[in-house]
């Protein structure tokens, strides 16, 4: 198999298994580590394809997209600790008064 | 070639278990250790398709930053709900099946599509090459780069200010 495309796959199979985890996991923490898993995913994919192309802006791009990733985290974690604070539980099955 | 090959294959199976171990495992410090095999092993992919500069990012900031302060939340917040006892929730089944039906159309397009054609350039560009597009043509949104993150803590702190200002 070509590497490009086998590369794609890999990043294919971690974004799905990022969106199920993200899915079916109840743990507010864990729920985010796979959202960080599904990014993890695509930047592989823009990755490979920046690398085929041989052009540096791909480059660029992915490092735009890890300090959006981190100022994420940076604001993802104090909110959990807040909901955490307020109702004591992890779980996200307790936010469900949340919904619109 | 062959061992150049191996050790992707090595990387690549490294990271899909590591993914798998965060579906299955329950506790979320040991979710965060997988989550980090992973992207260690995705930083060695990295590293062998030559664009080291992205290889040491990924190390450096996933690992090094965003994911030691997710260890530290983790130890901040050791509650045991039932989201510790319990690792799925009610949605497991209607998960399961709607993952089922994107991975199966992703596959089916990635199955009928072409190999890219992109097979002129594909040399590795290091440190030199990054930095110059960076700082030549790219310097406005590095600038950019740091007003995002100084708005991202001072996000933070409001939300701080907002508990501290909620409980008094």
């Amino acid at each position: 198999m070509d590497k490009t495309q086998f590369l794609l796959w890999v990043s294919l199979v971690l974004f799905s298994i990022g969106l199920l985890g993200l899915i079916v996991r109840r743990n507010l923490l864990v729920m985010l580590m796979c959202m960080e898993l599904m990014l993890n995913g695509v930047n592989l994919s823009l990755v490979t394809f920046a690398q085929r192309g041989g052009n540096v802006e791909g480059a660029v791009m992915v490092f735009l997209i890890f300090i959006v990733a981190a100022s994420e985290i940076a604001i993802a974690i104090p909110i959990v600790l807040l909901l955490v604070r307020h109702r004591r539980t992890l779980d996200a099955g307790a936010y469900t008064d949340l919904k619109g | 070639m062959i061992i150049e090959d191996l050790l992707l294959l090595l990387f690549a199976s490294a990271a899909v278990a590591g993914a798998v171990l965060m579906l299955v495992l329950r506790h979320p410090m040991r979710v965060a250790l997988a989550l980090i095999a992973t992207m260690i092993s995705l930083g060695g992919i990295y590293g062998l398709l030559g664009v080291h500069v992205i290889a040491v990012f990924q190390i450096m900031i996933y690992v090094g930053a965003v994911m030691v302060f997710m260890v530290y939340a983790i130890m901040l917040l050791d509650v045991r709900d039932p989201s510790f006892t319990e690792r799925y929730s009610t949605l497991l089944w209607p998960g399961v099946a709607a993952c089922t039906v994107l991975a199966g159309v992703l596959v089916g397009a990635a199955w009928q599509g072409q190999a890219p054609l992109l097979k002129g350039a594909g040399d590795a560009f290091g440190v030199q090459a990054f930095s110059v597009a960076f700082l030549d043509r790219y310097w406005l949104y590095f600038e950019l780069t740091s007003v995002l993150l100084v708005v991202a803590v001072l996000a933070a702190v409001a939300v701080v200010k907002l508990r501290s200002a909620r409980r008094g």
